[in-house]
């Protein structure tokens, strides 16, 4: 018997989204502090609304929703789903407002494209934003990277258990310190050290390469938030290739890694472990899962022959291969390129790539290099189990932080998740198809959003349909949650309607 | 003489050159490659110098292509597009590479020469009255709205 909502349910919802809802409207003082900075008067009180409507918002809903009590599991993955859409409707305000984007529902893919680090663009005339909302949209992969409900946690939500159930439903289990809250105080400070030394890096950079200073931090500031948090934006039009220059490619590359690591691991880095490095199940599957594609798309793009120098397209393929295995995003080749010059077989190796992702308790999306480890052990054990005498005993371990024994439930849950990835990108794929666009393509657009990577083929674009637009904000909002709180916010709503 | 010679073929290849948008370009890059070609558009971004030539980007409203020109051609460049600018619309002539093999496979165009069509300026910002009268009655339910739930909390 499926039970209906109670109002303590409703009230307890109500009263941690406002919460958040509140915590994010602070955020967008940011953008309008910068704006202010640069002189931009217009792009300022974009800002300056979006933050009186969404503290309103949140202030009422804290206000008529007020409780004392904890959340419970479900209540806690509702909270995290919701949050998510408000964030997204209310973030997207300002740029609405800027005349940048098409629509509201534009305003809004972008936003999701954002906050779940995906890095699809809408928007029109880039290359003309200005600085506070270019901000913004690198800010929000930034905040998403890290996760919307880490900043509520860090400020405003004092109980320790419901702030983990919260934190459990956006897809992250990193308990660096025993208390939630100090796990989530602490992650930001790590970040925030990470900023600052990735945007002297390629402010450096930017200006070694003939930028003007101020220009050369903005966008290594920007640049940073994207390639940590493994988004895929860029302050210019052209992404990467603006800058035409190997050297930020490279740095690139490095943060893009870092960002796909496990914060668990960075934490062991941090702390003087480096070995772990070496030992860890998802660094050794990444390493092997790069390689692979990579050797795929390097076949592919030796088949098409579109790169006459094996440098060049050892640059080109990589740097691609990179951006889509750690769901980052960044090209440096224009979206059409992909369809026209790399061949299919380059195309499906990218896919691959991007449909595997980076590692679990990172920034990336996709299936996540852990599970895929999980399901790779399994099934090596079970044909050993095979192959070695039936008496023989097969011990089923792998390291990840420590010595973990397999269990058949790890397994279960790593296929289920898998499995749902897998249906996500056929959705996204079918959906493609039926607004006319080929198979391949269609494949390759649906992967990149469902898998938070952000490379387009061409697809996306504000004058593709507005059926797609909402299809692929689902599926990056689904794929970067991981599937539970969606499950959740679903149920609910079958419980509201059809519970007693 | 030499110097004859290339200004001739220089002349040539720029009569020849047809004027193409930035998707042409990109949609037909193989058909393109080594061709000289005529690109019109703003430039935006930063000029960025890099030894005796520079990197300069051109929007022509649809995409933005790279040109990799000499120093002193980019030197005329008075002003570059963004939020506050609007760029210099110049005039590209050069060879369209698709994969650039002295730029890592960069598409782009080496420019012979370049011809300004229009200066840019900087774009006056108007104050949005009705945005700022938006914000000022959005600031006053806010204020009655904090005042209300600071009422409820005291009690």
């Amino acid at each position: 018997m499926i039970l209906k909502p109670q109002l303590q349910d409703i009230k307890n919802i109500g009263y941690y989204s406002g919460k958040i809802i509140i915590g994010m409207s602070l955020t967008m003082l940011v953008p309008m502090v910068v704006g202010l900075l640069f002189t931009e008067i217009n792009p300022a009180l974009d800002f300056l609304i979006a933050t009186e409507i969404a503290l309103i918002i949140g202030l009422i809903l804290t206000k008529l929703c007020f409780t004392k009590k904890d959340l419970d599991w479900m209540q806690g993955m509702i909270v995290v789903s919701l949050s998510w859409l408000a964030a997204m409707l209310l973030a997207a305000i300002p740029l609405y407002l800027s005349g940048h984007w098409g629509s509201y529902l534009d305003a809004c893919f972008e936003m999701m494209s954002g906050f779940t680090t995906t890095g699809l663009t809408l928007v029109q005339d880039l290359d003309h934003l200005s600085y506070a909302h270019n901000l913004w949209r690198h800010f929000t992969s930034f905040i998403g990277g890290q996760g919307i409900v880490i900043i509520a946690l860090c400020f405003f939500v004092k109980g320790v258990s419901g702030a983990f159930k919260m934190y459990v439903g956006e897809a992250r289990d990193e308990r660096l310190l025993p208390n939630v809250i100090h796990t989530a105080r602490f992650i930001w400070l790590i970040n925030i050290v990470y900023l600052i030394l990735g945007t002297l890096t390629l402010g450096i950079v930017g200006i070694a390469n003939g930028m003007k200073p101020i220009n050369a931090f903005f966008h290594g500031a920007c640049v940073f938030m994207a390639a940590f948090s493994t988004a895929g934006f860029a302050p210019q039009s052209q992404n990467i290739l603006y800058y035409h220059s190997l050297s930020f490619e490279v740095v690139t590359i490095i943060i893009m890694l870092l960002g796909a690591m496990n914060f668990n691991l960075h934490y062991r880095i941090w702390t003087g472990d480096r070995r772990e490095m070496w030992k860890n199940i998802e660094t050794r599957t990444l390493c092997i899962t790069i390689m692979l594609t990579f050797l795929i798309v390097v076949i592919g793009l030796n088949q098409v022959g579109s790169y006459p120098r094996a440098l060049i397209m050892f640059r080109k393929g990589f740097y691609q291969l990179a951006s889509g295995h750690t769901t980052t995003g960044f090209m440096t080749i224009y979206a059409r390129q992909f369809i026209d010059e790399w061949g299919n077989l380059a195309l499906v190796g990218l896919i691959c790539a991007m449909a595997l992702g980076g590692c679990a308790c990172s920034t990336a999306g996709g299936i996540k290099m852990l599970r895929l480890g999980v399901i790779a052990e399994a099934l090596k054990q079970d044909v050993k189990r095979i192959i070695l005498p039936e008496r023989a005993i097969v011990e089923q371990r792998l390291h990840h932080l420590k010595e973990i024994f397999l269990e058949d439930k790890q397994v279960r849950a790593a296929l289920l998740i898998t499995v749902s990835y897998l249906v996500l990108y056929g959705i996204g794929t079918l959906a493609g198809m039926f607004y006319g666009y080929p198979f391949l393509d269609s494949l390759f657009e649906s992967t990149s959003a469902a898998a938070n990577a952000g490379l387009s083929c061409g697809i996306t674009t504000p004058g593709m349909p507005a059926g797609l637009k909402l299809t692929y904000i689902v599926q990056m909002w689904s794929g970067r949650l991981e599937f539970m709180s969606v499950f959740t916010l679903i149920g609910f709503f079958v419980a509201a309607i059809k519970g007693k | 003489m030499k110097r004859a010679i290339s200004l001739i073929f220089l002349c040539g290849t720029v009569c020849y050159a047809q004027q193409l948008s930035s998707t042409e370009l990109i949609n037909n890059a193989k058909e393109y490659d080594g061709k000289s070609v005529v690109y019109v558009g703003e430039v935006v971004g930063d000029v960025m110098v890099r030894g005796d030539f520079a990197w300069v980007n051109i929007n022509d409203g649809e995409n933005a292509i790279g040109i990799w020109l000499n120093k002193e051609l980019a030197g005329e460049i008075k002003f570059t597009g963004n939020y506050q600018t609007k760029g210099d619309r110049l005039e590209i002539t050069g060879v369209f590479q698709r994969n650039c093999i002295q730029h890592g496979g960069d598409m782009d165009i080496h420019a012979q020469g370049i011809r300004k069509i229009s200066p840019g300026r900087v774009v006056s910002e108007e104050l949005d009255t009705n945005k700022r009268n938006f914000v000022f009655i959005l600031l006053m339910v806010l204020c009655l709205v904090f005042v209300f739930v600071r009422r409820q909390r005291s009690r």
